[in-house]
């Protein structure tokens, strides 16, 4: 799958910094994990004492690349510069003595320890820690004092709220002497005042003159507080442009993508009685976030309800609760008129006995068994219906092969080898297994994941086929999806969620990915809504 | 992409590569004492396996190491350690003892059957409350396990000095099993089929069959029953197992306590078939091989009772050595098993992963 993205609209200069300023140079950086090219020919530069934004879908490959840069992983290909010398960072002591600082998205701080020890941690110096605790404590009071970033260096990490644990984490990088700071999605563990307050510290730490690259998938803050700006999607960066030149809308278009254009043949669909109806869902994790608010929407038989958004943003726990495998907070859910146990003592295979099945996102945590081997899998959650079962417990194992060869055969899995274990096949044949064991107990509604992420094209096109063809045959169908143009072509209507809420709802036949990118990406509602 | 090393290099080669070094390193240590390796060597299996007495004691202890090999394999596919076999049999001594005193007035073929059961309950009823914590709070199993041996140790104790102790003789322990609680012996099984003379002091017993037939029920179990896919797939990957619609608590306490009640069958081999009442300690440290055993068989049965044999001879064999070899102490045996154990399962990647590399690159220079 080529995937071309070029920020540049005709007129629109791109970035060009002398070398003199040039704080950190990549070029070519690649990195492959077994088939998976995380990272393509990356290029980079990013300007001393500016910030730039990296934008980019779950799974584009910023991650990674932040990995490299801190030493985490080594590229496979392709070379770093910090201030116009080469580096090779082999870990993260390399890093920080390259003066580079990282804020994780998940903090890496020893909860019990307090404020001040974390901030040493690592750099203890001498064996008693008297000294090292005192010179620490005047040296990040005086950062402390220089950025406002005010915190009780005594207090105990774990007891302080989220935008002061993040704050350690800045002054810890700070206290490394780092010049360049790298925010991995800083905002996502954030209220929006304390996103704000945020903002203003490194609006003045660039006064200061330090740079700072935050990875990031709100454009609104990419828009608010950084000079420059690139896009990541599916391992490839594009050049840097300046965000004084860009606007949402095209960040948005952009990092939704529009390169892979599968369209399905179908009808349009024939829709019959409902068949699922989410009333009112709300679900807090457990620190206290709320990730579905209110969500209410129904599902027809015969029709395809697409569930667009970025990833992060609720379709998880939707699709969890509906399956069963994870309780709800409050709210209801009827299927064909009749109450689901959303609660904690809802249980996955009674939904499989009522004809609810289940692609789950994760074919690797969730769908396989992957030292299974195939006809383990193709039966795997139905292995207690009666066509699977003998007496006195045992298994019907023949006719489990059986029904694995035939699925196979079917839907096409190779290699036909039923005695493999599914974690020998590729990608999209494992998705393809667990498509076969699903769709093929002929489900009245399914529940779909993800169902191409990480497949090769034969496989998708595939996948959509049999999804239409379910659709068809009058199953209810829920697809969750982050890739829009999957969304597009397979659902008869879309909603998109934002922020664990139902943001819009489309007819899919009367929108296209612009439109459902703004709404995805939160922006300008009203003028999304009019077009 | 395949990168793994086949079925035979896994379970056959690669353990016996390990025993050769295992048994190489001990050759040392029996040379660097002034003894002839090759000598001790032969008297272990003199004395372990070609002489029939010796074979007999061989296979009593094989007995027991199945059945505690059988217990840490069926909770290691649901990926728990249990450690606390030797806890559950201890236990479950209790209860064999309490069927042979109430029933050795009967027949052993009334004594035997109710013995078993009796096992069995009291030992998954000891590994229930370690399944418990770990299933409902959390309480890692190997911590609680351990806990339980140490409770076991001394509730067994209490019981057999307070409670079952024949107070005629004095000693700490129950007072002999009558006619009614002998479990066939060799002699007596091979007499049924018209050899005699065999000795009647060698402890191997019928419950050797047991331990077989228990062989083969855990790989039913495992393997072909819709417990034991729902107990695999829980021990590969409990995320999958929790889509699947498969409870983890059900998982875990079930195979904790088919885990306990195997650890508790072995008390009928010690308990009935060698002493003939119940002492202080009818377990001995069976339950800590039976981690041995289970690492080394692949937590196969058939691997197992491989295994065990092998335990059982070096068991033995450490016993004859101290008759033969007066200078080399017995407690060598407790050396070489020591060694196994390093080199079969703590020092397993140490072969493996130079031998998956060989096998990668084997297959690399075929394709080309």
């Amino acid at each position: 799958m080529s995937v071309s993205i070029d920020l540049q609209q005709p007129g629109t200069p791109a970035v060009d910094i002398p070398e003199s300023s040039r704080m950190i140079e990549l070029r070519d950086i690649s990195k492959s994990f077994g088939p998976v090219k995380a990272n393509s020919g990356i290029d980079l530069i990013v300007e001393r004492g500016k910030i730039h934004g990296i934008v980019g879908e779950n799974g584009a490959g910023k991650s990674t690349l932040m990995s490299i840069l801190y030493g985490f992983y080594s590229a496979d290909r392709g070379s770093i510069e910090i201030n116009g010398k080469k580096k090779n960072i082999k870990n993260p002591q390399d890093a920080i003595a390259a003066g580079i600082g990282m804020v994780h998205q998940h903090f890496m701080l020893v909860a019990p320890f307090s404020v001040l020890d974390n901030i040493i941690l690592g750099e203890e110096k001498n064996f008693i820690l008297k000294k090292t605790r005192e010179n620490a404590r005047a040296k990040i009071n005086a950062l402390a004092e220089e950025y406002e970033m005010q915190v009780d260096l005594d207090a105990i990490t774990g007891e302080l709220s989220v935008g002061l644990q993040q704050r350690v984490e800045i002054l810890k990088a700070l206290y490394r002497e780092a010049d360049l700071l790298i925010l991995d999605e800083p905002t996502g563990v954030l209220t929006p005042s304390e996103a704000d307050h945020l903002f203003r510290i490194l609006d003045m730490l660039r006064e200061q003159g330090k740079t700072i690259i935050i990875i990031t998938h709100k454009l609104r803050e990419i828009m608010a507080i950084t000079d420059t700006v690139s896009i990541m999607r599916r391992g490839k960066m594009s050049p840097s442009i300046w965000t004084k030149d860009t606007n949402p809308k095209d960040l948005a278009t952009l990092m939704v993508g529009r390169d892979v254009v599968l369209k399905v043949e179908k009808k349009k669909a024939k829709p019959e009685g409902e068949v699922l109806r989410v009333e009112n869902l709300n679900v807090t994790n457990a620190l206290g976030v709320q990730k579905l608010k209110n969500l209410s929407f129904t599902i027809r038989a015969g029709e395809v309800l697409g569930v667009a958004g970025v990833a992060g943003n609720g379709q998880t726990e939707l699709l969890e609760i509906l399956a069963g495998m994870m309780p709800a907070g409050s709210g209801q859910v009827l299927y064909f008129d009749e109450p689901l146990d959303i609660s904690k003592r809802a249980k996955p295979d009674q939904r499989r006995k009522r004809g609810i099945g289940h692609i789950p996102e994760d074919r690797h945590r969730r769908g396989l068994v992957k030292p299974f081997k195939t006809w383990e899998n193709t039966a795997f959650g139905y292995h207690n219906f009666p066509r699977y079962s003998k007496k006195y417990g045992f298994a019907d194992q023949k006719f489990m092969r059986e029904d694995a060869t035939d699925k196979m055969e079917r839907f096409d899995i190779r290699p036909r080898n039923i005695n493999l274990p599914a974690a020998n096949f590729s990608g999209g044949n494992q998705q393809k297994i667990v498509c076969a064991r699903e769709i093929d107990q002929a489900p009245k509604l399914i529940l779909i994941g993800q169902p191409t992420r990480g497949v090769d094209i034969g496989a998708i096109e595939f996948i959509h086929k049999e999804i239409i063809r379910m659709r068809d045959e009058g199953a209810a169908v829920l697809l969750i999806s982050v890739e829009l143009d999957e969304i597009l072509s397979l659902s008869d209507r879309v909603i998109v969620l934002l922020d664990g809420a139902i943001v819009g709802e489309r007819e899919a036949d009367k929108t296209n990915v612009n439109d459902l990118g703004l709404l995805m990406a939160g922006i300008e509602e009203k003028e999304a809504s009019n077009g | 992409m395949d990168d793994k090393i086949p079925a035979w290099l896994d379970v056959i080669v690669l353990p016996l590569m390990s025993l050769m070094i295992a048994f190489f390193v001990t050759g040392l240590i029996v040379l660097s004492i002034g003894a002839n390796p090759f000598s001790v060597a032969q008297a272990m299996i003199e004395g372990a396996i070609l002489r029939p007495s010796g074979l007999g004691y061989t296979l009593y202890y094989t007995t027991t190491y199945i059945l505690t090999g059988l217990a840490v394999a069926v909770a290691f596919h649901a990926a728990m350690f249990n450690i606390g076999g030797e806890g559950q049999a201890m236990v479950a001594g209790v209860g064999v003892a309490i069927a042979a005193l109430a029933l050795d007035s009967t027949h052993w073929m009334i004594t035997l059957p109710v013995a078993m059961i009796l096992s069995m309950v009291f030992g998954a009823f000891w590994a229930l409350l370690p399944a418990y914590l770990q299933a409902k709070r959390g309480s890692h199993i190997v911590i609680t396990t351990i806990m339980m041996n140490f409770i076991a140790s001394a509730v067994v104790g209490y019981i057999v000095i307070y409670v079952l102790r024949d107070n005629v003789a004095g000693a700490n322990e129950t007072r002999r099993f009558l006619e009614g609680a002998h479990i066939p012996r060799a002699s007596d099984m091979l007499s049924w089929i018209g050899i005699d003379g065999y000795s009647k002091s060698v402890p191997m017993n019928i419950t050797f069959f047991v331990a077989l037939i228990a062989a083969v029920a855990v790989y039913y179990l495992i393997w072909r029953t819709r417990l034991g896919y729902e107990i695999r797939a829980f021990g590969l990957s409990s995320s999958a197992a929790q889509y699947a619609g498969t409870s983890p608590v059900k998982i875990i306490i079930i195979a904790m306590l088919i885990s306990g009640a195997l650890a508790g069958l072995m008390a009928n081999n010690s308990v009935m078939g060698e002493q003939v009442k119940l002492g202080l300690n009818p377990v001995n440290g069976a339950g800590f091989i039976g981690i041995a055993v289970a690492l080394m068989g692949r937590n196969h049965p058939v691997g197992i009772v491989l295994a065990a044999f092998l335990f059982g001879v070096l068991v033995q064999g450490g016993a004859e050595l101290s008759f033969s070899y007066p200078a080399v102490s017995r407690d060598i045996v407790d050396v070489i098993k020591g060694l196994v154990i390093l080199f079969v399962g703590a020092l397993d990647n140490m072969l493996r992963i130079p031998m998956e590399h060989w096998w990668i690159n084997r297959q690399k220079a075929k394709m080309a």
